[in-house]
């Protein structure tokens, strides 16, 4: 399935307005909500700019997506070498071309010669056939400039551009020209300068070097009856084409009261229930003071709970993470294997903060991430210009946190205890949690110490903790504080046998209280049983002697008439006891 | 960018000519072009060599011309001898054309 940015998915399923025609470039269409249907856009920009790609990207998301065939005539490079270079895009020309897509060349061979001026009348009257042939709607003139620049008159030139125009207009097709830039500017060569007038779009289309990595820029220079912004738009070109670094700026988002686990269960205790989802957390510290393991127990902790999670590293290999945080009993393997973790290893230096923004960005669409890991987030303004850094991973953030996305960052400092220092603090202002990670030297030992700088939104401790990494996994631990000294490592371990041993006397005073209470509670038990079973034997006494009477009287009475009668002479005798049940004493 | 085409000892030999135009109706460089042609072949006129001169209306056979990759007009290709020659504009420019075309002044 193609992977589309959700506004241009979405705007997909409505009917568009008929003024406008979807390019279907992810960034270009949210920023200008499309093309001017049946009209001219001229595209312009020096050699390696993209002019030609966003045109024939226009085309093939039209044919593929809006059921708009198209053709791309093409007056610089031949047809044959267009379709070659649009190989290395997943967009699969070859299939389009049976019926959707028609690439003319239109070059005219070298070995041409000219005598006078020309028109593109005969041209456009076999397009107007060809596009009523295949149900064209859109219409590509890919250095146009290169053909009229051999009528080699200012006027002719003027005269044909001006009849392609409104051979667009008349016949209703969405035309993109594409002419060159003069070197660096961004506007058409002097030469071309009247058709930024004619044109009723004009998208500029630059290249340049920032801190020595090449940045590409889109900018709408003018759009005719469009509100587009004008701002200079980064860009970059992947496989999926181009793809426009458009962000909506405004801080509009809604904000969760969901607690999410930081994956250390002391510290969400010391967060008060974990961090708020769809917020960013920003852990600082100098190297080695475990900020990619908070990171990684954050990913992990993620993973568990199912959500797909990308883990943006700019200076480890996710093999290397993967393998170094097994010792802290994280197995972020297995959740690379179920698909749920994502790992993106890549240098900073290889390409502009903004490259790896729209990079990140498109993963995190392909995988509808969840949680987002990007360790460490300053390696982007240390690698790039700052300026241009800071832009980047502000919209990173607020883009992240508008589809949901909790984000956790790690930023190096340089200083090991400075938290002061700008990068840190530039970074640090959009972040809604701020962890801060540092190192306690003392007693021969470096011990690791975690602070909450500041968390928007909950009550947080105010303690600093110590963090220990076990093989058993990672937690934090209270410090002890002696002498205004925090202790810990080894000294907090003293400190806290001493406490064990202070509590010895006190524990054996306890016990021996205890048992002699369990003994005094035995007796009495004791006691008690005994008294009942003293009870219940003579209220049995009692029963016994009431029933016995008046059995005996009974009995009595007959044996005393029998005997009588045995005897007959004598009115009394020895009495025999017979055998009386319930007499035995009952234990 | 004038290229003077291999076929310039076409002056001299008795060869047939098959000339094709492909104009854009009756437009304004079409038409110049149209006659230009009709006044380079008229100085020719004298020579029993046949001339096979045809005119193609692109507005009217839109796809032939695509099919033989004209794309601006006036386009003059001259079909016989081989190479091909291609000249494209009014022709205003005889020698030049003249020369091309292998055509005697």
């Amino acid at each position: 399935m193609l992977l589309v940015h959700p506004g241009v998915a979405s705007m997909g399923k409505f009917v568009l307005p008929p003024s406008r025609a979807l390019t279907g470039i992810p960034g270009f269409d949210e920023l200008t909500s499309g093309l001017p249907r049946g009209r001219t856009t001229l595209v312009v920009g020096g050699p390696g700019c993209g002019k030609s790609i966003l045109a024939l990207q226009t085309l093939v998301e039209g044919a593929r997506r809006w059921k708009e065939p198209g053709i791309f005539v093409a007056f610089e490079e031949s047809a044959a070498q267009i379709v070659a270079n649009a190989e290395a895009f997943e967009w699969d020309l070859t299939t389009l071309q049976r019926k959707k897509l028609f690439f003319l060349d239109a070059h005219l061979p070298c070995t041409t010669l000219q005598s006078g001026p020309f028109d593109v009348t005969g041209l456009l009257a076999g397009l107007s056939a060809k596009a009523k042939q295949m149900g064209a709607k859109r219409i590509v003139f890919d250095g146009l400039d290169v053909l009229l620049s051999q009528l080699d008159d200012p006027v002719a030139e003027r005269r044909e551009v001006h009849r392609i125009h409104e051979w667009l207009a008349t016949s209703g097709f969405t035309g993109i020209l594409t002419a060159k830039s003069d070197g660096e500017t961004s506007t058409p060569s002097r030469r071309f300068g009247f058709l930024q007038y004619l044109a009723d779009c004009v998208v500029s289309l630059n290249h340049r070097l920032v801190a020595g990595i090449a940045v590409r820029h889109l900018r709408i220079l003018k759009y005719r009856g469009g509100s587009a912004s004008t701002n200079e738009l980064p860009m970059i070109i992947s496989d999926r084409g181009l793809e426009v670094g458009y962000f909506d700026e405004t801080l509009e988002y809604p904000a969760s009261t969901k607690r999410i686990s930081s994956g250390v269960l002391v510290l969400d205790n010391m967060l008060g229930g974990g961090f708020f989802r769809a917020t960013c957390t920003l852990i600082s510290g100098a190297p080695g003071t475990a900020k990619s393991t908070l990171a990684g127990a954050f990913a992990d902790a993620a993973c568990r709970r199912g959500e797909p999670t990308l883990y943006v590293s700019f200076d480890e290999s996710g093999a290397q993470i993967v393998r170094n945080l097994r010792s802290v009993r994280l197995a972020l393997g297995s959740h690379i294997r179920s698909g749920l973790l994502v790992m993106h290893s890549v240098s900073a230096r290889s390409r502009s903060s903004e490259e790896h923004l729209l990079q990140i960005r498109s993963l995190i669409e392909k995988h509808h991430v969840r949680c987002l890991v990007v360790d460490p987030l300053s390696a982007l303004p240390d690698a790039t210009a700052d300026h241009e850094a800071r832009g980047s991973i502000e919209r990173l953030i607020s883009s992240s946190k508008r589809s949901g996305i909790t984000i956790l960052a790690t930023s190096l400092l340089a200083n090991a205890n400075a938290i002061g220092e700008s990068t840190a603090v530039g970074i640090s202002t959009i972040a809604d949690t701020w962890i801060h990670l540092s190192y306690n030297v003392q007693g021969g030992e470096r011990n690791r110490a975690l602070t909450i700088v500041k968390s928007r939104g909950m009550g947080h401790s105010n303690q600093v903790r110590e963090l220990v990494l076990t093989r058993s996994g990672v937690t934090l631990t209270d410090v002890y504080t002696s002498g205004g000294d925090v202790l810990m490592g080894t000294l907090r371990w003293e400190k806290e046998e001493q406490d064990r041993a202070a509590l010895i006397p006190e524990r054996r005073e306890a016990e021996a209280l205890r048992r002699g209470l369990e003994a005094s509670i035995a007796e009495t038990t004791a006691r008690i049983e005994e008294l009942t079973r003293d009870l219940g034997g003579k209220a049995t006494e009692l029963e016994r002697l009431g029933s016995e009477r008046s059995n005996d009287t009974e009995s009595k009475t007959r044996r005393t008439g029998r005997i009588r009668g045995l005897r007959r002479f004598r009115a009394s005798g020895p009495e025999k006891q017979p055998d009386r049940p319930g007499n035995a004493k009952r234990a | 960018m004038r290229k003077e085409p291999a076929a310039a000892d076409g002056g001299t030999r008795k060869t047939k000519l098959v000339l094709r135009l492909y104009v854009a109706g009756s437009g304004p460089n079409s038409a110049a072009a149209l006659s230009n042609l009709r006044d380079l072949l008229a100085v020719r006129s004298g020579d029993e060599d046949p001339v096979e001169f045809e005119v193609v209306n692109v507005l009217r056979e839109a796809a032939r011309a695509f099919e033989d990759s004209v794309i601006v007009s006036p386009t003059l290709v001259r079909l016989h001898p081989l190479p091909v020659v291609r000249i494209v504009g009014t022709l205003c420019d005889h020698e030049a054309v003249r020369l091309a075309l292998g055509l005697p002044k």
